[in-house]
């Protein structure tokens, strides 16, 4: 199923041909540049893929508002993989076969953006993935570049803000669904650097109604200064929940699988002190005024809000980075050649966009380091920015 | 000790629930031979149903209410629609259909509420209650409370009234059952009713402890029905007790051995009693039919 309108695209055939009786415009300006896209805007995954496929749509309107790239407009060509890799590959040959782009946005999870990756390399096109999983980018994979920020980037922003708070001894309990394990794998792989030991290392189901035998283990464990909680979705939820029942007193760290609204509902009271890394944009209104981000940040939260009447995600906003930067990469490069626009994005350096500030490198596909993250502490039902974090 | 109380009190609590699904299975399966796995669904409905009448202003009991009423039409519905027509189908092909069944509410769920978690407000405060070192939540005494007044009233209800006296005997022998002069569709009809009312209270119950959504109902199936196993298909007590076994084994499972295994102690019980006692724990001849 595709999203391209074909009315907008009958109305803007109509519109150039026209300009051109009129003799106003050159022929070039009818000739948009295209930019391939697949996402999981349904299914199980919607969640992340819907606001990705709105953002999509949104910044392509925008742009082309502005008189497009290199005077062209773009072309936004996106399909639905409805949560299925399979799909999300047969799309990523459409987009290079048969539709002929010339970069690509998209891949929701990381299991599609692995599905689609070898479609790209053979093809030479380069292939912005929005999903979360490090193995996306490392290795490098000279076509392949991705906007969010790793797992492993959250567990050194925790164990940063453990470090400064001379927090050595800790217990981790984790999800046991693919968000959870890696995480989970991500933060014992980094933990080494910060002289941080873990002493008890729990975990729960993703659909587990109880984690207090857990806790209790964690509890009656000596010497436990902090927790973290690697998950996603309901479990740290109930976790939190559990952890003031069992009247828990240390910090509790959760990851950015929990950085929304929702979590502070679900959570209720127990919430109070959680500890979380957690993107900009869920802090868009608290940010200091000279902080690079805040304007853009602020501009994509009401061009999205807008737009859709619904509140902005942190999934929308890698979206948003993702075709912006690529947009911007075009820009620079000043030719659509697919070549051209790989080596003008592994340059990016400096680009604020909505997750962080991305310099790109040869050996660096992501560009986001810990400084993309904000610590924030959830305080009054809200979130608040931890300054001794930075 | 302080731990051990902990333990029991979180797996009764689970357990509680489990027992009250199982109770659901073993009561349509008495009276019709029906094993329905949309059973976990009525859980879902009762809290989901109540948490989105209360976000439209009504009052917890008047939600409570109305979200039970609206699991036993979806009972009744189920019972008519889908299960009646079929009679005399096998029960592998019945089997199917509550599973197709199943699916479809969580479908409709999907659209009549949304897909995101949510909680209900604890009944009596959030402040945990200190017992012998042991943090227990209020809500839980809810669960267990609300666990044992439901098997008192059904027990009652089966053995003392004449309607529930008819629905046993509908259940040991549907043919003569109707010649006595039973009517045994409304019997069935009942008993669909009365599982969707246990299991959508079960719902309401444990919504604070465990938050709900449309999709919550399948695991509660999965464990209701092992405990409906291990306990003895058919057999009300043997529901109760595997309920709350299955429940206290994840909890000591998890908090004794290792939660990596949590699941896998549960169902490692159900293949040990299905091993020595085939029949589950309180299964007996008595409650099946030739």
């Amino acid at each position: 199923m595709t999203f391209t309108s074909t009315r907008r695209a009958i109305l803007g055939t109509v519109a150039a041909a026209a300009l051109l009786a009129a003799g106003a415009a050159p022929a070039a300006a009818a000739d948009p540049i295209k930019i391939g896209s697949v996402v999981s805007a349904t299914g199980s995954t919607a969640f992340l893929g819907d606001p990705e496929a709105k953002t999509l749509k949104l910044v392509a309107e925008q742009i082309n508002a502005k008189g497009g790239i290199l005077g062209r407009p773009i072309e936004l060509i996106l399909y639905d993989d409805g949560g299925d890799a399979n799909k999300a590959r047969t799309f990523a040959t459409r987009l290079v076969e048969d539709d002929g782009v010339v970069a690509m946005v998209g891949g929701t999870s990381t299991g599609a953006t692995m599905a689609m990756i070898p479609v790209f390399e053979d093809a030479e096109i380069p292939f912005i993935s929005l999903a979360g999983a490090i193995e996306i980018i490392d290795p490098v994979n000279p076509f392949v570049f991705k906007t969010p920020h790793t797992d492993k980037t959250a567990c050194m922003k925790i164990f940063e803000d453990m470090k400064a708070r001379g927090l050595t001894k800790i217990g981790m309990i984790s999800g046991t669904d693919g968000f959870g394990k890696s995480m989970r794998n991500q933060c014992m792989n980094v933990i080494g650097d910060y002289g941080i030991e873990v002493l008890v290392d729990e975990s729960y189901g993703p659909t587990d109604a109880d984690m207090t035998p857990q806790l209790n283990k964690i509890k009656n464990t000596e010497g436990v200064q902090a927790v973290v909680n690697p998950g996603f979705g309901q479990g740290p939820a109930i976790v939190t929940r559990n952890y003031a029942q069992l009247g828990l007193t240390v910090p509790l760290y959760q990851s950015h699988g929990v950085a929304s609204k929702s979590f502070i509902e679900l959570a209720g009271k127990a919430a109070e002190g959680v500890r979380l890394p957690a993107p900009a944009l869920l802090i868009a209104d608290k940010l200091a005024d000279d902080d690079k981000q805040k304007p853009v940040v602020s501009a994509y939260k009401q061009a999205y809000e807008t737009a859709t009447g619904q509140p902005v995600s942190t999934f929308g906003g890698y979206a948003y980075d993702g075709l912006s930067l690529l947009a911007a990469a075009i820009e620079k490069a000043g030719s659509d050649d697919p070549a051209a626009i790989r080596d003008a994005i592994e340059a990016t350096n400096g680009y604020v966009g909505v997750t962080g500030i991305y310099t790109m490198s040869a050996e660096d596909h992501l560009g986001l380091g810990t400084e993309s993250f904000h610590l924030l502490r959830i305080e009054n039902g809200d979130w608040v920015p931890e300054a001794a974090a930075k | 000790m302080s731990e051990f109380l902990q333990l029991l009190i979180s797996g009764l609590t689970v357990g509680a629930v489990y027992a009250l699904v199982a109770l659901g299975f073993t009561l349509i399966y008495n009276a019709s031979d029906v094993i329905n796995f949309a059973q976990g669904d009525f859980v879902m409905i009762g809290g989901m149903g109540t948490v989105f009448l209360m976000a439209a202003g009504l009052s917890l009991p008047i939600a409570a209410l109305i979200a039970v009423l609206g699991a036993v039409i979806v009972g009744l519905l189920l019972h008519r629609l889908a299960i009646e027509p079929a009679r005399g189908a096998s029960p592998v092909t019945l089997i199917m259909i509550t599973i197709g069944a199943s699916i479809f509410i969580r479908g409709a769920a999907q659209i009549v509420f949304d897909k995101q978690f949510h909680t209900l407000p604890a009944f009596s405060g959030a402040d945990p209650i200190n017992i012998a070192g042991a943090a227990i939540l209020p809500q839980s005494l809810w669960v267990l409370a609300g666990a044992i007044i439901l098997f008192v009233a059904l027990y009652l209800f089966l053995t003392r009234t004449l309607t529930g006296k008819a629905l046993i005997a509908t259940a040991a022998n549907r043919l003569a059952a109707r010649l006595v002069g039973i009517n045994v569709r409304v019997m069935l009809g009942l008993a669909f009713g009365l599982s969707a009312a246990m299991g959508a209270l079960a719902g309401i119950l444990v919504a604070p402890i465990t938050l709900t959504r449309y999709d919550i109902g399948l695991i509660f199936a999965l464990k209701g029905f092992a405990a409906a196993m291990v306990g003895g298909m058919g057999s009300p007590q043997g529901a109760l007790v595997g309920g709350l076994l299955i429940g206290i084994l994840e909890a000591f499972g998890a908090g004794y051995i290792s939660s990596a295994y949590k699941d896998a102690v549960a169902f490692l019980a159900i293949l040990l009693v299905l091993f020595v006692m085939p029949r589950g724990l309180f299964g007996s001849k008595s409650v099946e039919r030739v």
